[in-house]
């Protein structure tokens, strides 16, 4: 009689230090993903962080985040324009992955400019103000719209839209930083540099 | 203020003290102080630029053929780091076009055009008896609306200043007489003549910012000046303290360590340890803004240079064309090889002498080829050090040049390029010829592009996070409009 009693306890003992150990392995499996998803987000946002945020969709995506997640997934890191070879060369260093010259398919590297809309040729068709990625155009229907010029990315995507082509794009007017160029080396140094390379 | 540098500062006695660094260039300023400041005359045209110095453009207030008198507001300051700019003279406003101006910038700007009428038509000033019996924040609004900024040559707006040093209650203010650049005069002679009206402004400015003591600070070698202050300065709280001549001891942050001993931390203004920098034209200008509620239409201008026969100071209309102002002094054209605006060693090329006077503009040189002979050739740099030794930041400008050349941020940063003051004494004493500070200027820029650049990118993306989050929400009331409208034609 002892000896039943002693192995329901015994079995008891065992169910009870599965059902632990089953519980401990269903936690870990979990803590596991949810890392895993929050390491995989805080590595989107860090790539996010080296595109320009032009939100153009030169790289077929629809704009920089989700281009980030394509990288993030394996996608090629040379398909953004704007952002030109500096940001290649933090993305190969982010993704740890060769560098590589600007994909031509995507566009060509270019200054940033903004869009100025000829604000008497317009004729209020709102065509652009859709476009815009960061709702950085403002009007009505049939009335005049004009591009805010601070929040203008210069993606050019409300160019192609405009059914009477009065989109400019434009050198942008800020003047806030002054224009210093390097010095050009000239004489003796320039001599010694060029016997040097 | 609380902290430990203000008790310190309240207990130092304010005499000469050892500033880092610095050179002793010749002195050329016996030409310029021969005669006395002279009113200029009016040109035919002044060119008013809506931005007189590097902040934000202010709005203009007249169109195109309207008439003007003397001291017109003519644009009006729409944003706190703008100006409001006033009429000269009176006349005719012809155009509002853009023009180059003269500054560190070398750029056009926004300018309204005005062809005087020669009768000098001015408005009626309010003049103010007893400044005393009105409030700081009055004295602060008047200072604005004269359109003051700080005329030693930087020109930030002077009520900013005294806005900013009200809040951190500054406890010395320094009235910056020190004028240390080899050509220059402006303060000297303003001294000279106008020592009365200086030492006005000064107890103003002490008046508003609160400070407990209130300095001159001049450098010894202006022995004229000296004499005039020391007369002004009788029966006055303000002292005046004689410093040492050295370049640069008349930037900010020098002659906060030459007064007090005191140094600016790293990064930092000289309002930080609860001191206030003000030049003396500034100074001069208060006094004109507040007593005679005249607004700043004219500033004391050195012109100077072999090429001009009688080399002068001028009290100048805000807006006058420098081939103007140097054919007042008689040019020889022969000789003139072009034109530097500000000193010889911080100032810059002027690109047109038809460029206008801005209120920022303190001296005016003449070229020609024996003062200032063509540059000699850029060679390597042969770490002398002698760089090193003059740097009054105590930066090393030798490792920053190489750094700039390399384009390295982290170590331009980490080395301390933001705290160059762009003095210019490196490349003085550089044997190798290297124009330095023109590396740090384009190093100092191309920084400023790139974090706004950062700063936009973000901006941007928050910007598209919100229109793709009303792209969804527009979306689903959509949807949900679409569901109430069916279950209502089920009903």
């Amino acid at each position: 009689m002892l000896l039943l009693i002693d192995q329901v306890f015994i079995q008891l003992g065992i169910a009870f230090v599965g059902a632990l150990l089953f519980w401990r392995l269903l936690l870990n499996i979990y803590v596991l993903l949810v890392t895993q998803t929050a390491r995989q987000k805080s590595f989107i946002d860090k790539i996010n962080r080296c595109l320009p945020q032009t939100q153009c969709g030169q790289c077929g995506y629809e704009g920089c985040r989700p281009y980030a997640k394509a990288i993030a997934n394996g996608d090629a890191i040379n398909r953004c324009p704007p952002g030109g070879n500096e940001t290649i060369l933090k993305l190969a260093q982010l993704a740890n992955e060769p560098l590589a010259r600007l994909d031509p398919a995507h566009g060509n590297i270019a200054p940033l400019l903004v869009a100025v809309i000829r604000e008497d040729e317009c004729i209020g068709c709102t065509k652009c103000i859709v476009a815009c990625p960061v709702d950085a155009i403002i009007g009505g229907p049939k009335l005049m719209h004009t591009v805010i010029e601070s929040e203008c990315t210069g993606c050019d995507l409300c160019v192609d839209p405009c059914p009477v082509d009065c989109i400019d794009m434009i050198n942008s007017t800020d003047k806030s930083i002054p224009t210093w160029t390097l010095p050009t080396t000239s004489g003796a140094l320039a001599t010694q540099l060029e016997a040097g390379s | 203020m609380s902290t430990d540098s203000a008790f310190k500062l309240n207990d130092i006695k304010l005499r000469p003290h050892r500033i880092f660094g610095g050179i002793k260039p010749p002195a050329f300023k016996s030409s310029s102080m021969r005669s006395r400041i002279m009113p200029s005359p009016i040109p035919e045209r002044l060119i008013l630029s809506l931005r007189q110095h590097q902040g934000s453009a202010a709005l203009p207030l007249v169109n195109v053929g309207d008439m003007v008198l003397k001291y017109q507001l003519i644009a009006a300051a729409d944003q706190e780091s703008a100006l409001n700019l006033h009429a000269p003279t009176s006349g005719k406003i012809v155009a509002i076009e853009s023009a180059l101006i003269p500054s560190q910038l070398q750029q056009s700007e926004m300018c309204i055009h005005l062809q005087p009428d020669n009768k000098d038509n001015a408005i009626a000033l309010n003049e103010i008896s007893d400044y005393r019996a009105k409030t700081n924040a009055d004295l602060v609004a008047l200072v604005k609306q004269a359109g003051i900024c700080g005329l030693g040559g930087a020109g930030y707006p002077t009520a900013n200043k005294l806005k900013a040093s009200i809040d951190i209650e500054a406890e010395l203010l320094i009235i910056n007489a020190a004028e240390c650049e080899p050509y220059i005069t402006a303060d000297e002679a303003l001294l000279r003549e106008f020592a009365k009206e200086v030492v006005s402004g000064a107890e103003i400015l002490q008046k508003i910012c609160l400070a407990s003591r209130c300095i001159i600070a001049i450098e010894k070698n202006k022995k004229e000046a000296v004499s005039a202050l020391a007369a002004a300065l009788n029966n006055s709280s303000i002292s005046l303290v004689q410093l040492p001549a050295k370049y640069p001891a008349g930037g900010e942050k020098q002659i906060v360590q030459g007064v007090t001993g005191l140094e600016v931390p790293s990064g930092g203004y000289p309002p930080d340890i609860g001191v206030l920098v003000q030049n003396v034209g500034t100074a001069y200008a208060v006094h004109q803004a507040i007593v005679e509620g005249k607004p700043c239409i004219s500033r004391i201008t050195t012109l100077t240079g072999a090429p001009l026969q009688t080399p002068k100071n001028f009290s100048v209309l805000i807006g006058t064309p420098v081939s103007f102002l140097f054919e007042v002094c008689g040019i020889e054209e022969e000789q003139l090889t072009g034109a530097i605006v500000g000193g010889s060693i911080m100032g810059v090329e002027l690109a047109d002498l038809q460029a206008p006077v801005v209120k920022t503009t303190n001296c005016l040189i003449a070229k020609s080829t024996q003062e200032f002979p063509e540059a000699g050739k850029e060679q390597a740099c042969i770490r002398c050090g002698f760089c090193a030794d003059v740097c009054p930041a105590k930066l090393l400008p030798q490792q920053l040049y190489a750094y700039a050349r390399s384009c390295n941020r982290d170590e331009l940063e980490s080395h301390g390029l933001f705290d160059c003051i762009e003095c210019g004494a490196c490349a003085y004493v550089c044997p190798s010829n290297i124009p330095l500070v023109q590396y740090y200027r384009a190093s100092k820029q191309s920084f400023a592009k790139q974090l706004k650049q950062e700063e936009k990118s973000l901006y941007w993306q928050s910007r598209f996070q919100t229109h793709q989050y009303r792209l969804k929400k527009n979306q689903e009331d959509k949807l949900s409009q679409r569901k109430t409208k069916k279950n209502q034609a089920e009903v």
